[in-house]
C-alpha cells in the first residue's frame, strides 16, 4: 500500500507532506504503508494509493484517481484526520486508534 | 604512500560520492537498519550522477539557444532556471557545493539555536541551489577550496537563517501563526512585495479572495508541462528571428527550423525533469535527518518551508500574483532591449514561484493593490537582479542560463561586490560583519520582546486594579 505526496515540483511541499504523513501513520502505529513524493508531471493514476495535495493544484491532479485535498499544506490536525480516514477506507488495521 | 593518496583524492573529488556520504551521515544519524543506510546511500550517489546526466540535456537544448539568439539580435539572450544553472555548476564546483550545503545546515542549526531567529530551512532544494552559488562566487574571488568551504558554509547558514527572517513579518499576517516561516530563495523578492504592498495600502483595501475567477488555469502547476510550452514560444520567435537559413544549415543540420525549435525547447524542459528527479532522490535522505536532528537541538525552532505552502490562503492572489511578477519580468526585458545590455527572459517557473508568493503576501499586506504592484516589484526584481549577478559568477555567465529568484541575486551582489572591491580580505570581512549583525540584531529584539512583555504585565496589572 502507498501513499503519495504531490505537488508541483516534487521538491519542497509534497517532501513536507510526505515526511508529515509518516509521523502521522507512526502516532497511529500503522505499518505497511510507504510513503513517498513526486512532481505532478511524472504521476499517473494508480501509481498510488491514495494522493494528498494541496487545495491550490486539486484541480490540476484530478485526473490522478484517488486524491486527497488538503486545504492548508501545514495543518498536521487536518492531516491526521484524512490519513487516518484513508487508511480505514483502504481496510489498514490502526493499532492506536483509540488514541486519537 | 603517494598512490593511496591520489586515490583518496580522487575519490572525495567526485561530488557525487561527497553527496552519498553527506547521505550516509543522515541514514546513520536517524539509526536506520543496515539495509536502508546501505539503499539510501546507493541511491543518493546515482541520484547526483542522474542529475549531471539532466544538466548535459540541458546545456545540450541551450547551446543552440544561444547561438540563435546571438545571431538574431546581437545579444546574449540568458534563460533564469535554477535547475538549468546549478546542473552546470555541480559538474564543475560540485563537491564544494555539497559541503557548503552540508556545513551551512549544522551553521543554521547553531545559529537558530544561539539567537532569536530560529528558522530551520527545510527547503533543501534551493538550499542546495544556494550552496552552488556560493561555492561559484568564492571559487571565481580566487578562495582556496577549504576557504571556499569554511566561508562559504558560514555564509550558506547565515542566509538559511535570516532569509526567512526577512519574510516572517508579512507571513504571521497570512498564516495568522508565528509557528511556520517561509523558506525559498524568493524570499527577498517576496519581501520587497510585503514591504511595497504596506506602502500603497490605501484606506479599505479589498482583498483578492472577493474575486471570482474562471478556472482551468490548473494545468499552469504542472511544471514539465508549463516549462517546455513557454520554452516552445520563446525558442520559436527567437528561431523566426535568426531565420531559417541560419538554423537549417548552421544548427538543425536541414531539419525544419521550427520543429528543430519545438524540440530543443522540450529537449530542455526534458533536462529540468531529469534534474528535478536527481535533486530529489539526492535530498530524500538528507532533509528528514536535518529536521530530525534540529527538533532535538533547538527549543522552538520554527520550520521555514517552501512556497506554495501559503497558495491555500489566497488562491486568487497566487494567480493576480504571478501575472504581475510576469509582466514585470516582460517590462523589465524591454528594457534592456533598449539598453542594449544581455536580455533576460522571463523564466516562467519562477515568476510563477516568487510571484505567486508575492501576490498572496502582497495581499496580506496591502489588499488588491498590494497584491498586484508587490508581486510586480518582485518581478522587476528577478529580472534586474540575475543581469547584475551575471558578471560575478564567471564563466557561467556566460552560459545562457542563471539563477532565477531575488536571493541569489542579494547575496551573489553582495559576496561578489566585496570580491571585485575589497578582494577575498572583503568577502571575508563582510562574511563576519554579518555574523556579528545577527547577533546585536537578536540581542536588540530580545530585549524589545522583554519589554513589550513588560509593558503588557503592567497594563493588566492596572487594569486588575481599576
Amino acid at each position: 500500500m502507498k501513499f503519495l505526496a504531490v505537488c508541483s515540483t516534487g521538491l519542497g511541499s509534497s517532501f513536507m507532506v510526505h515526511m508529515n504523513i509518516e509521523k502521522v501513520l507512526k502516532e497511529l502505529g500503522v505499518s505497511g504503508i510507504t510513503v513517498d513524493h513526486a512532481d505532478l508531471g511524472s504521476v499517473a493514476r494508480g501509481d498510488a494509493d491514495a494522493i494528498f495535495v494541496g487545495r491550490d493544484i486539486a484541480e490540476a491532479a484530478e485526473h490522478l484517481g484517488n486524491v486527497v485535498v488538503l486545504n492548508s499544506i501545514i495543518d498536521l490536525n487536518e492531516l491526521r484526520i484524512k490519513v487516518r480516514t484513508e487508511a480505514e477506507t483502504l481496510g489498514v488495521a490502526i493499532p492506536n486508534g483509540a488514541a486519537k | 604512500m603517494n598512490g593511496v593518496l591520489s586515490v583518496l583524492l580522487d575519490i572525495f573529488r567526485q561530488p557525487s560520492i561527497i553527496v552519498a556520504l553527506i547521505s550516509l551521515i543522515g541514514l546513520s544519524v536517524q539509526r536506520k537498519s543496515f539495509s536502508d543506510v546501505l539503499k539510501g546511500t546507493v541511491r543518493t550517489l546515482v541520484g547526483f550522477l542522474v542529475l549531471a546526466a539532466g544538466a548535459g540535456v540541458v546545456v545540450g537544448a541551450l547551446n543552440p539557444f544561444g547561438d540563435m539568439f546571438q545571431q538574431a539580435f546581437n545579444v546574449q539572450g540568458v534563460v533564469p532556471n535554477n535547475e538549468a544553472i546549478v546542473g552546470q555548476v555541480l559538474l564543475t564546483y560540485g563537491s564544494a557545493a555539497a559541503l557548503i550545503f552540508f556545513f551551512g545546515m549544522i551553521v543554521n542549526i547553531a545559529l537558530a539555536a544561539a539567537t532569536r531567529f530560529k528558522f530551520i530551512y527545510l527547503s533543501g532544494h534551493v538550499a542546495f541551489y544556494m550552496a552552488a552559488m556560493i561555492a561559484v562566487i568564492l571559487g571565481v574571488a580566487g578562495f582556496d577550496t577549504w576557504a571556499v568551504i569554511l566561508w562559504g558554509s558560514l555564509a550558506q547558514g547565515l542566509v538559511m537563517t535570516m532569509s526567512p527572517a526577512l519574510v516572517q513579518p508579512f507571513m504571521k499576517k497570512v498564516t495568522g501563526t508565528d509557528d511556520v516561516a517561509l523558506g525559498h530563495t524568493g524570499n527577498a523578492g517576496i519581501a520587497l512585495s510585503g514591504l511595497v504592498a504596506t506602502l500603497v495600502k490605501g484606506k479599505n483595501p479589498k482583498s483578492t479572495e472577493d474575486i471570482v475567477f474562471p478556472k482551468g488555469l490548473g494545468f499552469l502547476r504542472d511544471t514539465t508541462v508549463i516549462v517546455a510550452l513557454s520554452m516552445g514560444i520563446i525558442y520559436v520567435i527567437v528561431t523566426l528571428f535568426a531565420g531559417p537559413d541560419y538554423v537549417q544549415s548552421e544548427l538543425s543540420d536541414g531539419q525544419n527550423y521550427i520543429v528543430y525549435a519545438l524540440m530543443q525547447a522540450a529537449t530542455f524542459s526534458a533536462g529540468v525533469f531529469i534534474i528535478l528527479a536527481g535533486v530529489r532522490v539526492v535530498l530524500a535522505e538528507i532533509v528528514p535527518a536535518f529536521k530530525g536532528i534540529s527538533e532535538r537541538l533547538v527549543k522552538n525552532a520554527r520550520p521555514a518551508l517552501d512556497v506554495p505552502i501559503v497558495f491555500t490562503f489566497a488562491p486568487n492572489a497566487v494567480l493576480i500574483g504571478f501575472l504581475s511578477s510576469f509582466v514585470g519580468g516582460i517590462i523589465g526585458m524591454v528594457v534592456m532591449v533598449f539598453m542594449g545590455t544581455a536580455i533576460i527572459i522571463p523564466g516562467v517557473v519562477a515568476h510563477f514561484m516568487t510571484g505567486a508568493a508575492s501576490g498572496v503576501i502582497g495581499n496580506a499586506a496591502g489588499g488588491r493593490r498590494g497584491a498586484v504592484l508587490g508581486a510586480f516589484a518582485n518581478g522587476i526584481a528577478i529580472t534586474f537582479l540575475p543581469l547584475l549577478l551575471l558578471p560575478v559568477l564567471g564563466d557561467l555567465g556566460f552560459s545562457n542560463s542563471t539563477f532565477s529568484d531575488a536571493d541569489y541575486g542579494v547575496v551573489g551582489l553582495f559576496l561578489g561586490g566585496l570580491s571585485s572591491g575589497a578582494g577575498q580580505l572583503g568577502v571575508i570581512i563582510g562574511i563576519l560583519g554579518s555574523l556579528a549583525a545577527v547577533f546585536i540584531a537578536s540581542i536588540a529584539l530580545r530585549g524589545r520582546d522583554r519589554r513589550r512583555a513588560q509593558s503588557e504585565q503592567t497594563q493588566e496589572a492596572q487594569f486588575a486594579r481599576t
